[in-house]
């Protein structure tokens, strides 16, 4: 008998949604400290803020914000449908999210490589010139906007995770805990968004 | 018990691999702590290297044995090695994985699995930081705050060392939320919350404060690697940012991370101090809230490493005030310990004597600690050679004899054997006197105005530096006759039965060293976790 079988593998649900959120509370601290930043910096430069947000392309912004919704609503729905053993459906629309999250992606490229191109990004010459208070904003924006990205990413690597193992029958209509906490990451990923949103793109 | 019954301990138990794989691929929580311990030790061999040598350069003025950038080298990562790789994952990590399980009645705790990937990250922020040492710039020289704008503009190779403590910093957290789940789901039937062990509540109180600490400190060092490849100015006053918020976000995380050193400490002690008195703890409750108190209000206190940086006078009163009612939990629990000893039958066992040394040097550590805290002294002491002797005295007087004690203490429990008692005793005369031979002059050093970190000195300051340095050499040969005896012992010892102290806590109803899975049967609780004679 292989003696690492002594300690059975029971799964404790209620164990691992608590680990899953204190997980989420420590992410949401990692941003806390960005947003503080933010307000600290946003008190001393209020006038600069506002310029730099006008500059901001709202379009994108909330096409963005459609985007990151809509895949949240998927996610949900991926989980109900799985406790209701539709294996097909749930698969289904976990790829929904992962595209939308691709999609939301794809959006940030272009409006990222639109203010590159327009000699925007940190430490260059043009926004160096432009003073300190934009200097900082759009390094905030980068710094903000670049760490949820990365986020974005870690969230599509983990759904996809998911469906290959729904696929595989290790996530079913029994057992689904994994499911749940990867849908929980997705929507505070969403969540972190919906806070980025209005305090870049609207507040000019 | 006849060897057909006894269990196989869980060193015989080796699970899928072999070899060394059997080890740093375990999910065993018993191996993992080991792990820890191990490495911890290591390093920590290497960082009190360090410090001797640093002593020894300060023994006279002027240029003794080494360059002065060498010797801001050699500081740096002195303060990285001992903070960031001994103290911080010290009691959590090592002894608190090996017993936390134990002490509550489960077989692992909640998550394995996240338990080895959190060694992983450690050991490899561990690599990371040690390669930083010899690669690029060379090693960091920055201290271990990294206060910007040094640490931007310097060449030597900070990026990847801040790197490597980001790891670590991710391992602590994954710790504290494995132990806080595993407190709140995998507790023995019967173990309510107040028949808890406390040094469970410490733990818990501990884990608490790396969930809500420690991202802040990812983020801090995110921030400042992205400065020196990005350069997006936030703590650059020329690009319109500001350095003090980065010294915020580096306390906000760092004071509070003082609190996951001394918190485990405290607990492990209230281990002791009940066994070795044959009495029931005084004051359960008053210690168990006291850890709880001392977590939340020192999450609020960051500002007072920072009264001469710049601050309104309000903010540092705040502080200030905050700073004199953590004093408070921290006096309940000492006034606790002294009053469970009180009428006790003390046994004056190594492990009691490192206890009862660990409670005289806190107190000295804590009370210097007001003097800090105090707005005019503050002003006065700030940034000499008080300060140093002030967080020794509290770090490794306090957490690291705070260590060696419940090292003693559980030694027989993790290794089955028991080390030489007289040896031990010897060990820790030298050891306490050293440690007061090193560090009190610099107390008084400090006073008359030494600063710290300074490579030379006025002639004035000779004789209590050279006392220190002599200090030193005592407290090495302490340390080196203290990891003599209990390394020796590992291999040579007496067999220590499961309970050769007489505690009472579920640890020593299980075999020593215990097997794979802890306990044949989850036991079941029925009351206290410290029932002596009448109590």
């Amino acid at each position: 008998m292989n003696k690492d079988n002594i300690l059975e593998e029971k799964e404790d649900y209620e164990g691992s949604k608590m680990g899953m959120w204190l997980f989420l509370f420590t992410e949401l601290l990692l941003f806390t400290g960005l947003f503080l930043l933010y307000s600290a910096f946003r008190s001393r430069y209020s006038d600069e803020f506002h310029t730099g947000a006008a500059e901001l392309n709202k379009t994108m912004g909330t096409l963005n914000t459609v985007l990151l919704l809509t895949s949240s609503l998927t996610m949900a729905l991926s989980i109900n449908v799985i406790k209701k053993g539709q294996k097909k459906l749930s698969v289904l629309l976990q790829g929904l999210t992962v595209s939308l999250g691709l999609l939301f992606l794809v959006d940030k490229y272009f409006e990222w490589s639109e203010k590159i191109r327009h000699g925007i990004y940190p430490n260059s010459a043009e926004l160096l010139q432009r003073g300190k208070g934009e200097t900082i904003f759009y390094g905030l924006y980068y710094l903000m906007t670049g760490l949820h990205g990365l986020h974005v990413i870690a969230g599509i690597i983990l759904i996809s995770i998911m469906i290959i193992m729904t696929i595989n029958e290790r996530i079913h209509r029994e057992k689904f805990v994994k499911l749940e906490n990867a849908g929980l990451y997705w929507h505070l990923v969403d969540v972190v968004w919906v806070f980025l949103f209005p305090v870049f793109y609207l507040i000019s | 018990m006849t060897t057909g019954d006894r269990e196989k301990s869980f060193y015989e138990t080796q699970g899928r691999h072999t070899g060394i794989l059997s080890w740093v691929l375990s999910t065993d929580h018993k191996r993992i702590g080991i792990l820890y311990l191990t490495a911890m030790f290591s390093f920590f061999f290497v960082a009190v290297i360090l410090g001797v040598l640093m002593r020894l350069e300060l023994i006279a003025p002027g240029r003794t044995i080494m360059s002065a950038t060498t010797y801001n080298a050699i500081f740096t990562v002195h303060g990285v090695i001992m903070i960031f790789l001994f103290i911080i994952p010290g009691i959590p990590s090592g002894l608190g994985n090996f017993l936390l399980p134990l002490l509550i009645g489960a077989r692992d705790v909640a998550f394995p699995r996240i338990n080895l990937m959190s060694w992983w990250f450690y050991i490899t922020g561990a690599i990371v930081i040690l390669v930083s040492l010899f690669t690029g710039g060379g090693p960091p020289d920055t201290g271990w705050t990294f206060y910007v704008p040094y640490s931007i503009k310097t060449g030597t190779n900070v990026t990847l060392a801040v790197f490597g403590v980001f790891l670590l910093g991710i391992s602590s957290t994954l710790t504290g939320i494995n132990f806080v789940t595993t407190i709140h789901r995998l507790r023995a039937p019967g173990m309510k919350w107040f028949r808890m062990p406390l040094f469970v509540w410490s733990l818990y109180a501990t884990g608490w404060v790396q969930i809500l600490a420690t991202p802040v400190l990812g983020l801090t060092l995110l921030l400042l690697m992205s400065e020196r490849l990005f350069g997006f100015g936030l703590f650059d006053p020329a690009k319109g940012g500001d350095p003090l918020l980065f010294e915020h976000l580096f306390w906000i995380y760092s004071h509070p991370a003082v609190y996951i050193m001394i918190l485990p400490a405290m607990g492990a002690v209230t281990e002791i101090i009940p066994v070795f008195a044959r009495r029931t703890i005084f004051g359960y409750k008053a210690i168990a809230f006291s850890s709880l108190a001392i977590a939340s209000a020192g999450y609020l206190v960051w500002g007072h490493h920072m009264f001469t940086s710049g601050m309104s006078d309000i903010a540092r009163m705040v502080f200030s005030f905050l700073t004199f009612i953590v004093a408070i939990p921290s006096g309940i629990k000492v006034f606790n310990w002294v009053a469970s000893l009180y009428k006790g039958s003390i046994e004056l066992v190594s492990p009691l004597l490192f206890t009862i040394s660990f409670i005289f040097l806190f107190s000295i550590g804590g009370l210097t600690g007001l003097v800090n805290g105090a707005l005019a002294t503050n002003i006065f002491v700030h940034g000499t050679y008080f300060i140093v002797a002030h967080f020794h005295y509290t770090m490794f007087g306090g957490t690291a004899f705070a260590f060696f004690a419940a090292l003693h203490y559980w030694f027989p429990k993790i290794t089955g054997r028991m080390y030489r008692e007289a040896l031990a005793k010897r060990a820790w005369v030298i050891l306490f006197t050293g440690f007061n031979v090193l560090y009190f002059p610099m107390f008084i050093l400090g006073l008359e105005g030494m600063p710290r970190r300074y490579y030379d000195y006025l002639p004035r300051f000779q004789t209590g530096h050279f006392i220190s340095t002599i200090g030193s050499w005592i407290l090495a040969t302490g340390l080196a006759i203290m990891f003599y005896n209990l390394i020796r012992s590992i291999f040579k010892g007496e067999a220590a039965g499961s309970n050769p102290w007489g505690g009472t806590t579920l640890e020593w109803t299980t075999s020593s060293p215990p097997p794979r899975e802890n306990f044949k049967e989850i036991p079941v609780v029925t009351g206290g976790p410290y029932r002596f004679g009448k109590d």
